[in-house]
C-alpha cells in the first residue's frame, strides 16, 4: 500500500538539514509521495526506513522477464488505464496453447508454426512469443516428453507450463529451469506445492483462482511462501469476463494500491473458431492481458494480432519515426531516381518496401517531419515547398545524383512548382498517389 | 486484506436515438458507463451493425469482399434486400459512391430516386451516406433527405466545410444527422457544437471522430473515442455526449493487408481471412474504445463482431 506523505515524514531524520534540496523533512515526504523525487535524495535515511520505503515506492504492478535472451519478454509495470494519458509499456506476450497429448510429428509441426512465426512490421520484429504446454495426458511421462521435445526444438522460445498436477510439473521444470518458464498454475488446491517448486527453481508462477477475492487471497499465501514474480488468472474466458476482471484488476492495482492483484494477467482466448478468436484475443490485448494464450497461429491471424498490439503499445506522445537521411535500395547510382518522402515509420517502410518491389535500384530521401504522414506532415506545415527545398540542399544528394529531378508523393501534387521555384536547377515530377503504383511508376520510367 | 470491487459511477450518460421506423427501428447508446463496463452502470442498448451497400457497382472493393455480393451489387435494391434478407442485417448503409465526380457524377436527383427505391424495399433503418466531396455531399444530401423524409435514416456526413445546408436537410426532415471531423477531439466538440446552436437537437447527432484501419492509424482512432466517451462520461460533457460511429469498411478493405494476395506475401497466409480478420479486429477495437454503431462490408466479420458483441453484453 502505498505511504502518504505523513507517514513517509515518521521514517525520516526530521532533521530539516536541507541536503535533499527541499527546505524540511516534510517538505520532501511529500514529494517523495507525490513520485517526484527518489529516496536516495535523502543521504541519511536509515536502512530500516529504506527498506520499509522501498517495499512503499515498488511499482504498483510487479514488473519480472519471461524467459531468457533476446527473445525475452517483461510483463507487468504498467501505470495507466487508458493509453491516452501515458504508453502501454510492455506489449502483451502472445502464446500457443499445445496439448502433450500430440503426437511427435504434431508437436514438430506446432513448434515449427511458432519459430517462422516472425514477421518485420513497421521495424519491428514480431512474433508469437511463447509456447504453453499444455498436461491433457494426464500422464507425467508423456507430459515431461513434451517438454522436452518443444524446448529443444524451440530453444529460444517462452515456456509455460500449463499443468496443475504438481508432480508432473516438478519433473517439467526441472528440464527447462534455466529458462525461467512461467509455471501455470498454483490454484487453491496445489498453492503449497506449486510454490514451493517456483520458489526451488526461482521461476514465475501463475496464480488461477475464480473471482478476483479469492485470487488475491490466494496470491498473499503464496507470496507469504516466498515466490513474488507472479501472474494471476481470474477464470475469465469469455469477453465479457475478460474485459470485466482485467479492468477491476488494472484499477484495484493503480487506482487501490490494492498489492494483492498488483500482478501481471494472463487470459486464454482459446476458441475453435480463429477469426472469432482473434477478436476476442484483440479485446485481451486492449484491455490489460499481459499474456494471451491462443488455440491457433495462423499467418493471417498473427499479422492481425501482431499490428493491435503494436498499435495499441505505441506511444501516444511520439509517433514512430526513422532517421532523417538519404537511404539507398538496391544498387541505386548517379543515373538512379530519386524520391522523396517524410519520416513517419509506417510511410517509410510502405514506401521503401514498394521500391524494392520495383526492383529499380533508387535514392529515397526521408526528410524529418517528427513521425507525421506525407498528408498530416503538408497539413501541419512540416513538409513544405521551402523545407523540401532546405533538405535537398543540405542532404548533399547534389553529389549523388546526376539528373537533378526530384519525385515527390502524388498526395502533396500541389507542391510540385514551388518546390521547383525554390530549388534552382532541379526538374520535380510527381509521382502516384498510392505506394502500391510505385512499382509500375518506377518501372515504366527506367524501360 | 479483503477485497471490494472497484466500481466507478459516472455523472454523464450517452444520448440514445433511434433511428428507422416500425419493430425494425433500433436504438442506440444511453449507457452511463463506459463500453461494456456493464459493472460501473447500465448499458441498455447493444451496438449495432450496419452493411454497407452503394449506389453504383463496387469495382474498387478487393475481390475478397466484393465477391461475397456479386449477383446483387450492380443493384442497390437488389443489394439491400440481401442484406436485410439472407444476411438478417439490422440496418443498412447507402452511400452514395456514385455521386463523386471522379465516380459518375450522378446527380442529386440520380441518389434521391436510388434512396427512394432502397427504402421501399426494405425495413430495416438505412443510414445515408454522401461521397465524402464536401460541395457534391452538400447537394446530394439535401436531395437524399427529402427522399426519405418520414423514415427517420441516419443522414451524412455533416463536416465543418459543409455542415450547414446538410444540418438543414436533417432538420427540415426529421433525420438523424452524424457529424465528422478529423481525429481531434476538439474539432468534434466544436462541430457538434456549432450544429446545435443552428438548433439542431444533439439528442440527435451521432458524432464520427473518423475511423482508421487495423496498423494505418487505429491508435488514433481509438483514443480519440476513448476520449471522447470519458468527457461525456466522467466530466459530464454534453456537447460529448451523442453516440459514436465507426464508418470500417471503407478503411479496412483497402489497405495492403486485405488486398494483397499469398501469392505476393506469401508470410501474410491466406488473402481471405486475412482481409475478414483485419475488419474484424478492426471493428472490436472500435467498440472496447466506444462505437456505437459500425458500418462494415463482409458478412463474415459482421457475423464474429456479433458473435464478440453477444459475448461483451
Ligand atoms: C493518423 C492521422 C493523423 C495523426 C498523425 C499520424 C502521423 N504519424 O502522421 C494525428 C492525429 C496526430 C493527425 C493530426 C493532424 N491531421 Co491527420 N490524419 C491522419 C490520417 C487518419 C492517417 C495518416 C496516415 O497515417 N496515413 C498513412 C501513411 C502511410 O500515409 P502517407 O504518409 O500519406 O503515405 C502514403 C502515400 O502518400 C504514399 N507515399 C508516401 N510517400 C511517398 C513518396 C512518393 C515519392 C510517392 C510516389 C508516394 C508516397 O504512400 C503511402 C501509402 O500509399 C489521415 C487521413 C487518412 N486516412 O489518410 C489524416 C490527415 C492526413 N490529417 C489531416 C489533418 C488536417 C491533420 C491536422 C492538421 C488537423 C487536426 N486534426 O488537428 C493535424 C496536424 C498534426 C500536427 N502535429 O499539427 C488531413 C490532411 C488534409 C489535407 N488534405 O491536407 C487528413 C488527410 C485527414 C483528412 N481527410 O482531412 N493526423
Ligand atoms: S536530506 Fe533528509 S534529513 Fe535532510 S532535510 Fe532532506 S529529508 Fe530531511
Amino acid at each position: 500500500m502505498a505511504l502518504s506523505g505523513v507517514e513517509i515524514f515518521k521514517l525520516l531524520p526530521k532533521t530539516n538539514c536541507k541536503k535533499c534540496g527541499f527546505p524540511t523533512c516534510l517538505a520532501f515526504a511529500m514529494a517523495l509521495a507525490q513520485g517526484k523525487v527518489e529516496l536516495a535524495k535523502c543521504p541519511d535515511v536509515s536502512e530500516e526506513s529504506k527498506k520499509l520505503l522501498g517495499a512503499a515506492s515498488a511499482p504498483p504492478i510487479r514488473m519480472f522477464p519471461l524467459g531468457t535472451g533476446d527473445k525475452a519478454a517483461k510483463v507487468g509495470g504498467e501505470n495507466v488505464l487508458f493509453r491516452h494519458d501515458k504508453k502501454f509499456i510492455n506489449p502483451s506476450v502472445f502464446a500457443i496453447n499445445i496439448k502433450d497429448t500430440l503426437s511427435n510429428d504434431e508437436l514438430t509441426k506446432k513448434v515449427e508454426e511458432v519459430i517462422t512465426s516472425e514477421i518485420d512490421r513497421v521495424g519491428q520484429k514480431l512474433r508469437v512469443d511463447a509456447i504453453s504446454i499444455e498436461f491433457a495426458s494426464g500422464n507425467a511421462q508423456q507430459y515431461e516428453s513434451a517438454v522436452k521435445l518443444i524446448s529443444e526444438k524451440a530453444p529460444n522460445t517462452i515456456i509455460i507450463l500449463n499443468c496443475k498436477d504438481a508432480s508432473a510439473a516438478d519433473a517439467a521444470v526441472k528440464i527447462v529451469a534455466a529458462r525461467k518458464p512461467l509455471l501455470y498454475c498454483a490454484t487453491e488446491e496445489n498453492a503449497e506445492a506449486m510454490a514451493n517448486i517456483a520458489k526451488t527453481h526461482k521461476v514465475p508462477l501463475g496464480v488461477y483462482a475464480d473471482g478476483l477475492a479469492a485470487l488475491s487471497s490466494l496470491t498473499e499465501k503464496i507470496k507469504g511462501i516466498g515466490v513474488e514474480d507472479l501472474v494471476i488468472d481470474s477464470g475469465a474466458k469469455n469477453a465479457k469476463g475478460i474485459l470485466e476482471l482485467n479492468t477491476q484488476v488494472r484499477r484495484s492495482a493503480l487506482k487501490k494500491s490494492f498489492k494483492p492483484l498488483g500482478y501481471p494477467i494472463i487470459n486464454f482466448v482459446l476458441r475453435e473458431d480463429p477469426v472469432l478468436e482473434a477478436c476476442i484475443a484483440s479485446v485481451a490485448v486492449a484491455k490489460y492481458g499481459s499474456i494471451v494464450v491462443l488455440n491457433s497461429i495462423e499467418k493471417w491471424k498473427n499479422l492481425a494480432l501482431f499490428t493491435i498490439r503494436q498499435n495499441i503499445y505505441t506511444d501516444p506522445q511520439v509517433p514512430m519515426q526513422v532517421e532523417q537521411k538519404v537511404y539507398k535500395i538496391g544498387e541505386a547510382t548517379e543515373n538512379s531516381p530519386l524520391l522523396i518522402t517524410t519520416n513517419f515509420s509506417l510511410t517509410y517502410f510502405i514506401v521503401a518496401g514498394e521500391v524494392e518491389n520495383s526492383k529499380v535500384p533508387t535514392w529515397l530521401a526521408i526528410m524529418d517531419c517528427e513521425g507525421l504522414s506525407v498528408l498530416t506532415a503538408w497539413a501541419a506545415g512540416k513538409f513544405t515547398a521551402g523545407k523540401i527545398a532546405q533538405f535537398i540542399k543540405e542532404s548533399g544528394v547534389e553529389n549523388q545524383v546526376k539528373n537533378k529531378e526530384l519525385i515527390i508523393p502524388g498526395m502533396v501534387a500541389i507542391l510540385s512548382g514551388s518546390v521547383e521555384d525554390k530549388l534552382e536547377g532541379w526538374k520535380v515530377t510527381v509521382g502516384p498517389r498510392e505506394a502500391n503504383a510505385i512499382p509500375t511508376f518506377l518501372k515504366t520510367r527506367s524501360a | 486484506m479483503s477485497y471490494v470491487i472497484p466500481k466507478e459511477t459516472c455523472s454523464g450518460k450517452v444520448l440514445s436515438p433511434d433511428f428507422g421506423k416500425g419493430s425494425k427501428a433500433v436504438k442506440i447508446g444511453g449507457e452511463n458507463a463506459l463500453p461494456f463496463h456493464s459493472f460501473d452502470g447500465a448499458i441498455p442498448n447493444k451496438p449495432v451493425i450496419a452493411y454497407e451497400i452503394q449506389d453504383i457497382f463496387p469495382d474498387d472493393w478487393p475481390d475478397t469482399v466484393k465477391n461475397q455480393f456479386s449477383s446483387v451489387s450492380d443493384n442497390a435494391v437488389k443489394w439491400a434486400e440481401y442484406c436485410q434478407n439472407e444476411l438478417k442485417a439490422q440496418a443498412i448503409a447507402l452511400r452514395l459512391s456514385g455521386t463523386h465526380p471522379d465516380r459518375g457524377d450522378r446527380s442529386p436527383q440520380d441518389a434521391a430516386k436510388t434512396v427512394k427505391d432502397v427504402l421501399a424495399a426494405i425495413e430495416v433503418p438505412l443510414i445515408i451516406l454522401g461521397s465524402n466531396h464536401m460541395e457534391k455531399d452538400a447537394a446530394v444530401l439535401v436531395a437524399a433527405s427529402e427522399a426519405a423524409s418520414g423514415y427517420n435514416c441516419i443522414i451524412g456526413k455533416a463536416q465543418e466545410g459543409n455542415y450547414k445546408t446538410i444540418v438543414a436537410a436533417a432538420l427540415a426532415h426529421n433525420h438523424k444527422l452524424i457529424a465528422m471531423s478529423e481525429l481531434d477531439i476538439n474539432l468534434a466538440k466544436q462541430l457538434n457544437i456549432l450544429i446545435t446552436q443552428m438548433g439542431f437537437d444533439k439528442e440527435r447527432l451521432l458524432t464520427d471522430p473518423m475511423c482508421s484501419a487495423l496498423g494505418y492509424g487505429i491508435e488514433y482512432t481509438y483514443s480519440v473515442m476513448e476520449r471522447i466517451r470519458l468527457a461525456a462520461l466522467m466530466q459530464n460533457d454534453a456537447t460529448m455526449q451523442p453516440p459514436i460511429l465507426g464508418d470500417v469498411g471503407m478503411y479496412v478493405w483497402k489497405v495492403k493487408e486485405t488486398v494483397a494476395t499469398e501469392a505476393e506475401m506469401s508470410e501474410w497466409g491466406a488473402v481471405a481471412e486475412r482481409g475478414i480478420t483485419w475488419e474484424a479486429v478492426t471493428a472490436t477495437s472500435m467498440l472496447i474504445a466506444g462505437a456505437n454503431l459500425l458500418i462494415m462490408r463482409h458478412p463474415k466479420a459482421v457475423e464474429t463482431v456479433n458473435k464478440v458483441v453477444e459475448e461483451l453484453v
